[in-house]
């Protein structure tokens, strides 16, 4: 399993992450392409090792992309994470001490097993997973991030949604004890806590679909979403739920929290789409993170072949 | 030895501090403080700076007003043109680092986007301000009309509010404090235009006489 092989990483290896930093290769770019000379040189053996780690040495799955990762100090680093403070930089800073263990996960709802389980239970005898798949933020920029997990498809059979379940709908922790951003403001602006995002039914089961214990083959950082997220390739990032408690399969569509926050900027499905601006900004180009020039969003965020399908029938404008 | 103006060292100092947040800007930069998205500190960071200069350049006549500090206003053109310095680098940054020259998706942005439509107008009305910031320019404008023109730095400061509140993603509680204080700054000089506190300040006077 993979968890142990991570452990087994010479920390020698670890190290040449941080020469890694896409800072210095930005700064490269940044200078090169702003005319001037590349001040910084990079050993260049240490361009494809280190960070890329793990999952780029191994066979590649039928999902995963071979791009370039990001590294991890990035992924750990630049987050979007409210519970724990509104800019990119706070998540790291403030859920150092967020306990995830022990974690129980309620299932409820239109399903055969309604019952808490603790996070062993749930995930019992599933198989860990690499996938790298692409992330793309509503917010225009995008990563590459080598994912632990396993399928949402396999979870969702375990528990055995009744027949007139059409939704799955999944809550992150309330805890202000914990997440500073969950406690009441006077002025408001925030979110309405806890978290909430859902997916239809079909959604779930689509393969891509998936649940991350791990990143780069280590355990989930607090920040990244500890002890277990969301993971919707195709979709904005935000569906993205982080910390798990709640889990419930309903015949209603779920009020999702960027919904109930500003419905006409953010809807149900929120699937990447170029050809559907945000009302406020495009969202026909992405910056990757570490590249200095912005490249093309891909429909479904270069997932229209396993997910097309899903949608067809539907207006995305109306249905964005 | 001639005896050392104050005011010599004084400029110069507030000069210096001036520069300190783009200094810092730029060491973080070279050494790597950034987040991983360098670009988006570019933006948000010569942004708020040109808000805040933008306040504090606002702040200077209410301040020598209520303080008595009239020699603040020797400051004020520094202030004014660490505003437009500062949203010069801001829009370069949009221009060149976000939209690298691509002026089809600029001009979309100018016609279709609200926060965008505000930022261009701050900064173009900024411009004719810069330029006409010279002790000539007063001459050959005139002083009425000198002053008619700068008063754009109200318009331009509406402007640099709303395009901060149309920006952020949903928590609004730093642009609203933003257009707080810029509406106290303003309400300053529309209650002082108006005389209104003068029959404040006598019932004052009159309460502590009585």
């Amino acid at each position: 399993m993979l968890i142990q092989r991570a452990s087994d990483i010479p920390s020698s290896e670890i190290t040449p992450e941080r020469l890694y930093s896409n800072r210095r290769e930005f700064i490269k770019t940044a200078s090169s392409a702003l005319g001037t000379a590349a001040v910084i040189s990079i050993l260049p053996g240490c361009m494809n090792s280190s960070a890329s780690g793990t999952a780029q040495n191994k066979a590649k799955g039928p999902y995963d992309t071979d791009e370039k990762q990001t590294p991890y100090e990035d992924i750990i680093s630049y987050n979007n994470y409210y519970e724990f403070g509104i800019d990119k930089s706070d998540p790291i800073k403030y859920s150092k001490n967020f306990k995830t263990k022990p974690w129980t996960v309620s299932v409820e709802g239109m399903v055969k097993k309604p019952a808490t389980y603790t996070l062993e239970d749930l995930t019992k005898g599933f198989a860990m997973e690499d996938r790298v798949y692409r992330m793309r933020c509503v917010e225009a920029w995008s990563m590459v991030i080598p994912w632990m997990g396993f399928p949402l498809a396999e979870l969702v059979k375990r528990l055995e949604p009744t027949p007139s379940a059409k939704y799955v709908e999944f809550k992150t922790i309330l805890d202000p004890s914990q997440m500073p951003g969950q406690k009441p403001s006077i002025f408001g602006g925030g979110l309405h806590w806890p978290y909430t995002e859902g997916l239809r039914l079909d959604e779930a089961m689509n393969p891509l679909a998936f649940i991350a214990m791990g990143i780069y083959g280590k355990s989930l950082p607090n920040q990244d979403g500890a002890p277990l997220r969301l993971v919707t390739p195709w979709k904005y990032g935000f569906k993205g739920v982080k910390a798990i408690v709640k889990i419930r399969f309903t015949d209603k569509q779920p009020l999702t929290a960027w919904m109930e926050a500003s419905p006409q900027e953010y809807g149900f499905y929120a699937n990447v789409n170029p050809q559907v601006d945000h009302p406020r900004w495009s969202q026909a180009s992405e910056r990757r993170i570490g590249e200095f020039y912005k490249r093309r969003t891909l429909m479904f965020n270069g997932y229209a072949e396993q997910v097309a399908q899903l949608y067809s029938g539907l207006d995305l404008r109306k249905n964005f | 030895m001639p005896k050392l103006n104050p005011r010599w060292i004084l400029k110069p100092a507030v000069f210096l501090i001036c520069l300190v947040p783009m200094v810092w800007l730029a060491w973080d930069t070279v050494s790597g403080n950034l987040t991983a998205n360098p670009l988006e500190d570019f933006r948000d960071r010569t942004g708020i700076w040109t808000l805040r200069f933008l306040m504090i350049t606002l702040s200077v006549t209410p301040l020598r007003r209520i303080t008595g500090w009239h020699s603040l206003i020797r400051f004020r053109r520094m202030f004014g043109l660490f505003t437009f310095f500062h949203s010069f680098l801001h829009f370069i940054t949009y221009i060149w680092l976000d939209q690298f020259f691509a002026f089809d998706e600029i001009l979309k942005d100018i016609t279709k986007r609200p926060f965008i439509i505000s930022g261009f107008a701050g900064f173009f009305l900024l411009i004719p301000l810069a330029i006409t910031s010279t002790k000539k320019w007063i001459g050959r404008l005139g002083g009425k009309r000198w002053q008619m023109l700068h008063r754009f730095i109200y318009v331009s400061a509406v402007a640099g509010v709303l395009h901060y509140y149309w920006r952020v993603k949903l928590d609004v509680r730093d642009p609203v404090a933003y257009g707080v204080l810029l509406a106290v700054l303003l309400g300053f000089r529309a209650f002082s235009r108006l005389n209104l506190f003068k029959p404040l300040v006598a019932r004052v006077g009159s309460e502590k006489s009585a």
